[in-house]
């Protein structure tokens, strides 16, 4: 039995999500031979450290009755860099002006060495070079699947099963709350403002949206998408973003009478990174509806591959965070 | 000058090359045929779609040897427009003055602006409109997108375009 130390930094949605999977997981990790013991959780408002693993049950219901799983006072620096582990889960929320808090995490991390699995986008976003360098000099790995199309395994495709293709262009759609927008208005004949309150009452947009409906959200996956796959220096400010405020339940209609949805598309290829509002006819694949995201990834061997799955949600993105984890303990 | 001819074929074998080396002949290039075995005329002949390029000069001279071979030249046309694009504009499409916008296309002499739906919900809100524009070929139909690229830019219209289709091989 192999047994991997992890901390989860950042205890939102997608830490909590980890932390359930982790326990739902137990029995499907041991028949692998892996032993996942979590030594440090940290939040906002404070930190529990346990060397010998904490009692994730416990430290769940913690969370949910008193908004933190605070029982200690230990930073996220220091569980980082003091408390024995192997890996780090940075899941603490995107920040796209500085990366903070989760860019000196992964940094402190790398520089401690030890192993980043992250969902946060505004590190990689912003830093990209300077965090796989990092990880690199430390001999350490450094993976990200959660940040690009949450349960979509966009990255471990292109790098581990389309190994030996060289990617020629990527287009997609890796913004669910834009994608839901767009396909009730297209359905209801809705204005942006109506359909933008609905999707914030069932949670599927922010009390603040701009960085979905403007397009930030998916010029920063754009970002992770051409660094890794396309190996371009790129950060956040080379991507070319239109944003879905300005479109018209009546230019979802002319384009519906012409067998065309409008999507929020992201395009990486020829060193261009572009994402705006444009016309896919009904029957392409990347015609997909709903809060899902589609990637499709033309390649010279391979041809064209498309994906489609869920964006965005607490436990879907804690898939991709297991099977990183998993791929640690397995290459590590 | 491409060319897209309806040729009549009599129903027995060897008529199809009988009708295709004239071109090749003439230096034609042929890129499409569509031959509809199933679908005869009254005349009991099969009606064979073709497009090709050829010079200009030499058409008559081709016309008249299919016909003198006996394959019947049904139709003959230019095929001009051969590319198409649809896109949506969204803004103030009317204000903006869209006579000039469609004439910024139109006046290039390659690319025309074909088709346009236009829908103004209200006096105080934002038109949107779906256009179609076809051009010579496919070099020309990018150009016409720059062109209404930069205007829509100046004029403050969201400009949607259409996502690439080919397979935009290497």
């Amino acid at each position: 039995m192999k047994t991997i130390r992890l901390s989860i930094i950042g205890f939102g949605a997608v830490g909590q999500g980890v932390a359930r999977s982790i326990l739902s997981k137990n029995e499907y990790f041991n028949e692998n031979g892996i032993d996942l013991i979590v030594v440090g959780i940290s939040d906002s408002k404070g930190s529990e450290v346990d060397a010998l693993g904490i009692d994730l049950e416990n430290a769940l219901n913690r969370k949910k009755q008193k908004g933190t799983v605070a029982n200690g006072k230990e930073s996220a620096l220091e569980i980082i860099e003091h408390v024995e582990h192997d890996i780090v889960i940075e899941a603490t929320p995107t920040n796209i002006d500085d990366g903070e808090p989760g860019l000196s995490n992964m940094l402190a991390a790398f520089n401690s060495g030890k192993h980043v699995v992250t969902s946060n986008k505004g590190p990689l976003a912003l830093c990209f070079s300077e965090l796989r360098e990092a990880a690199e000099d430390n001999g350490v790995l450094f993976r990200y699947e959660a940040t690009v199309g949450g349960a979509v395994p966009i990255f471990n495709l292109i790098h581990e099963a389309l190994a030996g293709n060289r990617v020629i262009r990527i287009e997609g759609i890796l913004n669910g709350t834009t994608n839901y927008i767009l396909t009730r208005m297209t359905e209801e004949m809705l204005n942006y403002e109506l359909v933008l309150k609905e999707a914030q009452e069932l949670g599927i947009a922010e009390a603040d949206p701009t960085y979905d409906v403007e397009g930030i959200d998916s010029a920063c996956k754009l970002v992770i998408i051409a660094n890794s796959i396309f190996k371009e220096d790129a950060t956040y400010r080379d991507v070319d973003v239109t944003g879905i405020t300005k479109i018209t339940p009546e230019a979802l209609e002319l384009a519906n009478k012409n067998n065309y949805v409008i999507k929020l598309i992201c395009e990486a290829g020829n060193g261009s990174l572009i994402v705006a509002p444009r016309l896919v006819p009904k029957k392409h694949p990347l015609a997909v509806g709903g809060t899902l995201n589609v990637a499709s990834i033309l390649t010279d061997l391979a041809g064209r591959i498309t994906i489609i799955g869920k964006g965005a949600g607490s436990i879907e993105t804690a898939s991709s965070i297991l099977s990183d984890i998993l791929y640690i303990a397995r290459n590590s | 000058m491409i060319v897209s001819m309806t040729l009549e074929l009599k129903d027995i074998p060897g008529q199809l090359v009988l009708a295709l080396s004239p071109i090749s002949e003439f230096h034609g290039n042929i890129m499409s045929v569509i031959h509809q075995h199933e679908e005869k005329t009254p005349r009991g002949t099969i009606p064979v779609q073709i497009t090709f390029e050829i010079d200009q000069r030499v058409l008559n001279e081709l016309i008249e040897r299919l016909e003198k071979s006996g394959v019947r030249v049904a139709r003959v046309g230019e095929e001009r427009l051969r590319s198409s694009v649809s896109v949506v504009l969204i803004g103030h499409i009317v204000h903006s003055d869209i006579g000039d916008t469609i004439e910024k296309i139109d006046s290039t002499g390659f690319a025309e602006v074909v088709d346009l739906s236009l829908a103004m919900p209200a006096i105080n809100r934002t038109s949107s409109s779906y256009l179609v524009i076809n051009a010579v070929g496919e070099k020309e139909l990018k150009k016409a997108l720059e062109i209404l690229r930069e205007v829509s830019k100046k004029k403050d219209l969201l400009m949607i375009e259409p996502i690439r289709l080919n397979s935009g091989a290497p």
